[in-house]
């Protein structure tokens, strides 16, 4: 069988570059070699999704993209500066788990704003409210919100920062099938209007066809890329197109998953 | 809520107070006791103890005691407990003292801060420091060891100066467990505060109590004397409760109303 995917070539200029990443994490006494090898390139304004089963290592190297973890060999390279720590021009998405319980939803849209004067701080949180859709629930605590709204809340105190990359960790796995197809069109109209780099890890093959410009596909642990796949379909993505339903089978054979459930 | 619902919540309460009141009754009355008090000899002496006019400034000395305990054991208490949850090795370094000092009954320091500070009010608020310190330090240490790292690294991903993590992060995650423990010390200095009156100062609640029983085995003051204590106990907790519900540390009592 030939495979309908398109292997997509490294993209001219890149915001973010990983090159010959190895991770190694100590664990019991021994230590697991998570990632091994991994070669990446993002453009800037591209939505890039990272796609590998469950335990292999995608988190891992969100972490170290986002500058949590140092890696065991190679670099990262944000606009060709490597990256040795968390900076508030890259923002990490953690599912909804991330919000400070203590603050309203206003007050976690506008945590990474204090130095901004007042008036001009209480705008931009307003505007990202109403980008996500939650006028009315700004003076709401996490804990009186659904995860459908906690989820945007952290959407939107990423996006408050005016960030130049996001990384998003699974951020919809823990919400209901139809919360995060809601949540899938709403990003990328956020993504579409801020144009922001987006790096997004999912164990979802559907979820990344349906967002990503190109999906990069990771093997099992250790993890190395795959392959990078063009997902060339213009939005708004249609679920049912043939190059659709190819995309998904491809992908899907790819990472070894029988057809039929 | 509306007045039906507010009297039904009363009227559980209310009932077994009567119940209480009325087996109180029963039992002095069957057992004929002429020296334990039935209820109305207790309210008695309470209006005697209302009228000699000591009732106001006793509670409010032995509130004044309690307090000064309390803040001293909270400022010693908070810093040593953040150290503690932060830094491992003072941990590994603090904890077999904790652990030895913590089980002592604050009673049994009575001689120790009789000697150190003479009869008087020193003695008193050093026991209830004592009596406090403790929860405070573990709530604290505890709380801090607790904070996901999901927090910390949500704000140093911000941006956040290690001092702003501090302020900004660490403080507001371990706040409702600070509360817990600041609530529990808070019980026990109002357990503490009436032992040590009855030895080591002559004033306050704990020292009517003793007082009322040596000068003339007058128990209806001596009861009377009790209920004020447990009154006092209760709205100190209640009050204490009320500041677990204040917005910004109520996700962290999921189970109380409102979470």
């Amino acid at each position: 069988m030939i495979l309908p995917l398109r292997t997509s070539p490294l993209p001219a200029a890149s915001k973010l570059e990983v090159h010959g990443l190895d991770v190694t994490l100590a664990g019991n006494g021994h230590s697991i070699a998570v990632l091994r090898n991994v070669d990446l390139a993002v453009a800037a304004g591209e939505l890039i999704c990272v796609l590998g089963p469950s335990g292999c290592g995608k988190t891992t190297l969100l972490q170290v993209l986002g500058g949590f973890l140092a890696p065991t060999r190679g670099a990262v390279l944000i606009d060709g500066e490597p990256v040795t720590r968390p900076d508030p021009r890259r923002i990490f998405v953690f599912q909804e788990r991330g919000l400070f319980p203590w603050l309203t939803a206003a007050e976690n849209i506008g945590f990474g704003l204090e130095k901004l004067p007042r008036g001009e701080r209480q705008a931009r949180v307003a505007h990202y409210v109403e980008l996500v859709g939650l006028v009315g629930f700004e003076r709401a605590f996490p804990h009186e919100l659904s995860g459908g709204m906690k989820q945007r809340v952290e959407v939107a105190r990423a996006l408050a920062m005016n960030p130049d990359v996001l990384f998003l960790d699974e951020p919809f796995g823990a919400l209901d099938s139809i919360t995060r197809l809601t949540l899938r069109r709403e990003l990328l109209r956020i993504w579409e209007a801020e144009r922001k780099t987006i790096v997004f890890v999912t164990h979802d093959i559907e979820e990344s066809i349906q967002l990503a410009d190109r999906i990069v596909v990771m093997s099992q642990r250790p993890a190395t890329v795959r392959r990078v796949v063009e997902v060339d379909i213009p939005h708004p993505r249609d679920l049912s197109s043939r190059r659709y339903l190819e995309l998904r089978d491809g992908i899907g054979a790819e990472i070894g998953l029988a057809h039929r459930v | 809520m509306s007045v039906r619902r507010r009297l039904e919540a009363l009227a559980w309460p209310a009932s077994s107070f009567a119940a209480v009141l009325a087996a109180w009754q029963l039992a002095v009355t069957a057992s004929r006791s002429t020296t334990f008090p039935a209820p109305l000899a207790v309210a008695r002496g309470f209006a005697e103890l209302a009228a000699r006019g000591v009732l106001v400034p006793y509670t409010a000395d032995s509130l004044m005691r309690v307090l000064g305990g309390f803040l001293l054991a909270l400022s010693a208490g908070v810093p040593v407990g953040l150290v503690m949850g932060w830094y491992p090795p003072a941990a590994r370094a603090l904890e077999p003292v904790v652990q030895i000092l913590r089980p002592i009954s604050p009673l049994a320091w009575i001689p120790v801060s009789i000697v150190l500070f003479g009869i008087g009010n020193g003695a008193t608020v050093f026991l209830i420091f004592l009596a406090a310190l403790f929860p405070i330090v573990v709530a604290t240490s505890n709380g801090v060891r607790g904070v996901p790292e999901l927090y910390l690294s949500a704000g140093r991903n911000f941006g956040l100066s290690p001092l702003a993590l501090f302020r900004r992060v660490l403080l507001p995650a371990i706040l409702p467990q600070v509360l817990v423990g600041l609530r529990i010390a808070l019980g026990i200095s109002w357990l503490v505060v009436v032992a040590a009156e009855m030895i080591a100062i002559d004033s306050g609640l704990g020292y009517l109590v003793i007082d009322a029983r040596n000068a003339g085995k007058r128990y209806d003051l001596v009861i009377a004397a009790i209920l004020l204590i447990g009154g006092i106990g209760l709205v100190l907790d209640l009050l204490a409760r009320r500041v677990e519900r204040l917005p910004r540390v109520r996700w962290g009592f999921p189970r109380s109303d409102g979470g």
